[in-house]
């Protein structure tokens, strides 16, 4: 925002220069926020389909583009029903404090050192709080549909989501240590320095475990596969949105591909390096920061592994999903916040493991070796058994 | 053991309730008294020499033509552990039929005798549940007797619209034309 | 209306419990099937299944058309696996008449037989990972069923209901190059769809949480209940009517019984019928390997040899069992003797007697299981309804 603002003109009085930057940040983050999930479910029904061994969408525009698009379109065409006995309030509440919950936290996602419409010095805490809105949302959604499913679905999900904050919360809190302050532009500067700065290979293996907790309940606190119990398709038709029709289900899935970017770029930022790139040297296009581009590549890679992960592994059932978060998750991660905490305090630890400066770069590039490894043997292994079914 | 032998070591334990034995059929069948199946039942199950512990299927048959008219059920019955198999038969009078359940015995009867209520009409004494299972709540008649005719309305709905319907709307009849009486049958007043 | 049996009562409800109705449009009972539970929030205190939405009056319709006609209403049962429905009425009329048909003929029955096994089971166990929340497997697996769908489309022109075994014989002899694409499809079967499925679907840690360790069914239970099949052998008792009373010479070919065996959890649980299930595809396609290998060898009779002209049993009664992939289906044909239609046709299904148990098991469950447990009896309404 202050670079909208410091373009303005010196001239027009304070009140308007920050009313008017503040609308244009607002303006641009809706538009970007909006488009995103159009890009998003092709995406799914695309990636969807190849795991599936089927094609996806084609048929609309070429390779199926414009699929989501008339998806929306049609959606916002459909008749909107209210069910009989609904609270119509807070039935048309419930959406938008659930999609007002995901949007909020743009704000203070840092696109670049100077691409960031606040930079808030409790950025981290205000992003926790803000997507705890959600959470009203949908027990709101539940509770105003006048349905048991629904209510079901929306008790589960408020018991679920809040059980997973805690690991989540406890996860950031040793981010913070490291970094020394809540402000997540501060986060991504104490990551300067290439891949081996990255809080993902610091006190290794403290933090990659840290990684995968947060990665965890972040899939849990969008209510994504393994983790949505509260849309089970099959056990509750639609959980907590099954009365939901036309313009209003658009927002719960708009809500959730949000939320789904959110935590991917919250989890770069907080373990990824933000928008730093591997290499110092790779910053820079000539004049052109490229800052955004990295952050967004590793938010989007994020959200391929949320999106593999939901076709390919079954759910777990309610009681199950908590065990794991209350006595899995969050002792894991009460002993990690104590540990680093009393790493970061000690002296001679204060800036990481002794090998840490190696596991950085070595695990990396062997990380990736594996990953090629298993691309190449999966083209090898399906092109193997092409060949036998010619055969 | 064989099907003579079995109806030996009934007919020594219930002497006259076994009514008939047939050995020249394919599947060789006993005809039991109706008031003694359960007792037979649990005999049957219980008798470490028959071990029937399995009841196959329980089916029931109607003869209106035979002399006397009559219905049977007829229980297959099958032992794991001796592998051999028998038919228990027992015939009841068409109107009025009612028979010992052998849900007690084998646990399956009681799906396979509210079918048989369902669609025959004869009613198991002592079952649990004895309530139609296929056939609608409100369905009135028992539809697989050899007799049954179907009715013209269920609900208000035409049951068979076919060359009758066709018949009398030719003969200017107001046949699927509205308004329908389609008030649903009040469900919770007698479960 | 108090029922003892299922515990219900309307008047004693407490103010916490809740009656939930699952059904009879649901995504995941498997057919029309509605489920009343009676809830304690997510417990389950009593179940009562309500079924006959899909009953089109088969056993009447029986009586109306004559013996070869039935067969057309035998495959709309279990219309999942329908060369097993109309396998047992042709067997069961083939008894009432005593006609035995030739090896060829046999052997083409048991090629048959199992291939719909292979993809009855391919929709038993994907749709039962579809109930759990794997949508991946239910795909690939009915992406291998096409391939056998696409064998009984060349051979008989249809791809769900077959009116393939035919009394005395079948309806259509195998075309040329049948075995060549059976063993095709055999050779892709063993190497990526079972090894696939096992690895993506029956191994996969979630999966066997969700599944290990409920709906445990002894085998007394099993037994008085008249469970039969892998619902049966997943309580361990390794009963199998291809083994024990061998139709269509079984007994030449060589195959293992599977039968549940509690490796992660108490044995009879809903991840060993569905273990037994997945299992007992390898073994339906090592019986269909050699089963090709003779059809290959045999010389090639007339499939309507055996057909009489006029299906006219004496009077007579019979019941003939077989093992359907939902479990042992029997068929009760009495015929009077006089005219060309049966006079009863009772048709005992798998499905019926394993949904009878379904109030036993579901007591004290959560409502994700009772969907587990649905899918792990692998019910398809249209053979409880008939």
């Amino acid at each position: 925002m202050d670079l909208v603002f410091g373009i303005l003109p010196a001239g027009l009085p304070y009140w308007l220069r920050v009313a008017l930057a503040s609308g244009a940040c607002a303006v641009i983050l809706i538009t970007l926020m909006a488009l995103g999930p159009i890009a998003y479910v092709y995406v799914e029904t695309k990636i969807a389909g190849f795991m599936q061994d089927r094609i996806g969408p084609k048929r609309v525009g070429p390779h199926g583009l414009l699929q989501t698009i008339a998806d929306a379109v049609k959606l916002m065409f459909k008749e909107a029903i209210y069910p009989a006995g609904a609270d119509k309030l807070l039935f048309i509440l419930a959406p938008c404090l659930v999609v007002v919950g995901a949007f909020l936290s743009f704000v203070v996602l840092p696109f670049s050192s100077r691409l960031q419409a606040v930079d808030l010095n409790v950025g981290l805490f205000y992003v926790v709080a803000v997507s705890s809105i959600s959470t009203v949302g949908l027990i709101m959604a539940g509770w105003a549909s006048n349905n048991k499913y629904a209510l079901f679905g929306a008790m589960r999900s408020a018991a679920q989501i809040v059980s997973y904050e805690i690991p989540a919360v406890m996860v950031l809190l040793t981010v913070v240590m490291m970094a020394g302050s809540l402000s997540l532009q501060d986060i991504v500067w104490a990551q300067t320095g290439g891949l081996s700065r990255w809080f993902l290979f610091r006190y290794f293996p403290l933090m990659p475990v840290a990684f995968v907790i947060f990665f965890t309940a972040g899939l849990a606190e969008c209510n994504r596969a393994p983790f949505d119990i509260p849309e089970a398709e099959s056990e509750l038709v639609a959980g907590f949105h099954t009365e939901y029709s036309g313009f209003f289900f658009a927002m719960f899935f708009l809500a959730e591909y949000t939320e789904m970017f959110v935590i991917s770029v919250v989890a770069s930022v907080l373990f990824l390096g933000g928008w730093m790139a591997p290499l110092p040297v790779l910053q820079q296009l000539g004049p052109v920061g490229l800052g955004p581009i990295w952050l967004l590549a590793k938010a989007w890679s994020l959200v391929f592994v949320m999106m593999w992960l939901r076709w390919t592994l079954p759910r777990l059932r309610v009681d199950q999903l908590m065990y794991v978060a209350w006595k899995v998750l969050l002792p894991i991660s009460m002993v990690l916040v104590v540990a680093v905490g009393g790493l970061t305090l000690w002296p001679r630890t204060a800036s990481g493991f002794p090998w840490d400066r190696w596991a950085g770069w070595i695990l990396t590039p062997l990380l990736f070796a594996y990953l090629a490894y298993m691309i190449v043997a999966a083209r090898r292994w399906s092109a193997r058994r092409t060949r036998e079914m010619a055969a | 053991m064989d099907a003579p032998a079995i109806h030996a070591k009934l007919a020594d334990r219930f002497r006259e309730k076994i009514v008939a034995f047939q050995a020249e059929t394919l599947q060789p069948w006993a005809v039991i008294a109706p008031d003694a199946i359960a007792e037979v039942a649990t005999f049957a199950k219980s008798d470490p020499a028959l071990a029937f512990d399995n009841l196959l299927c329980l089916s029931a048959v109607d003869y209106p033509k035979e002399d006397p008219p009559r219905m049977e059920v007829v229980y297959h019955l099958f032992s794991y552990e001796h592998r051999h198999k028998f038919v228990l038969k027992v015939h009841l009078p068409r109107e009025g039929a009612h028979v010992p359940t052998v849900e007690g015995t084998w646990a399956v009867a009681n799906w396979h005798e509210r079918e048989a209520y369902d669609l025959f009409g004869m009613v198991f004494d002592g079952h649990s549940d004895m309530r139609r299972i296929l056939l609608p709540d409100d369905w009135i008649g028992h539809p697989l007797r050899k007799d049954w005719v179907d009715p013209d309305f269920y609900n208000g709905m035409h049951v068979k619209p076919t060359q009758q319907m066709a018949e009398r709307a030719m003969a200017g009849e107001k046949i699927g034309v509205g308004p329908f009486d389609i008030t649903p049958p009040n469900r919770h007043v007698d479960e | 209306m108090s029922n003892p049996a299922y515990g219900w009562r309307v008047d004693d409800i407490d103010t916490d419990e809740m009656i939930l109705n699952m059904g009879p449009q649901h995504p995941s009972t498997h057919g029309v099937l509605r489920i009343e539970l009676r809830t304690d929030g997510e417990v389950v205190r009593a179940a009562r299944p309500h079924i006959g939405y899909l009953h089109r009056c088969f056993e009447k319709h029986a009586e109306s058309v004559d013996y070869p006609g039935v067969i057309p209403y035998t495959d709309r049962m279990d219309y999942v696996a329908s060369m097993g429905n109309s396998l047992g009425y042709a067997l069961a009329v083939e008894q009432l008449m005593g006609i035995e048909v030739g090896p060829y003929v046999q052997t083409i029955r048991v090629i048959m037989a199992e291939l719909q096994r292979i993809a009855s089971h391919c929709i038993a166990v994907g749709t039962y990972g579809m109930d759990i929340g794997a949508f991946t497997p239910f795909l690939h697996l009915l992406r291998d069923r096409e391939k056998i769908l696409d064998l009984f489309e060349w051979t008989c022109g249809a791809r769900l209901l077959y009116n393939y075994n035919w009394v005395g014989g079948v309806s259509h002899d195998v075309p040329d190059g049948f075995v060549k694409a059976c063993r095709q499809f055999l050779r892709e079967f063993d190497a990526t769809t079972y090894p696939e499925m096992i690895d993506l679907l029956i191994k996969n840690k979630i999966f066997i949480k969700r599944t290990a360790g409920i709906g445990v069914c002894s085998p007394e239970l099993a037994v008085s209940y008249d469970l039969t099949g892998p619902n049966l052998r997943g309580s361990g008792p390794p009963r199998d009517l291809r083994r024990d009373e061998p139709y269509l010479g079984y007994e030449n070919y060589e195959f293992e019984v599977i039968v549940g065996e509690g490796q992660f959890g108490p044995r009879g649980s809903c991840f060993d019928r569905n273990w037994v299930r997945a299992l007992e595809m390898r073994e339906s396609a090592k019986i269909l390997h050699q089963a090709v290998d003779r059809l290959e060898k045999m010389e090639h009779t007339d499939v309507h040899e055996k057909v009489p002209k006029r299906v006219k049993p004496a009077k007579g009664e019979v019941y003939a069992r077989s093992e359907a992939p939902r479990g042992q289906l029997g068929y009760y044909i009495v015929a009077d003797g006089t005219g060309i239609n049966p006079y009863r046709v009772k048709v005992k299904s798998p499905c019926f007697t394993a949904m009878s148990i379904f109030h036993v098991l579901a007591k004290g469950m959560y409502i994700a299981d009772i969907i587990a447990l649905i899918g792990s009896l692998d019910v398809v309404l249209g053979e409880i309804d008939r």
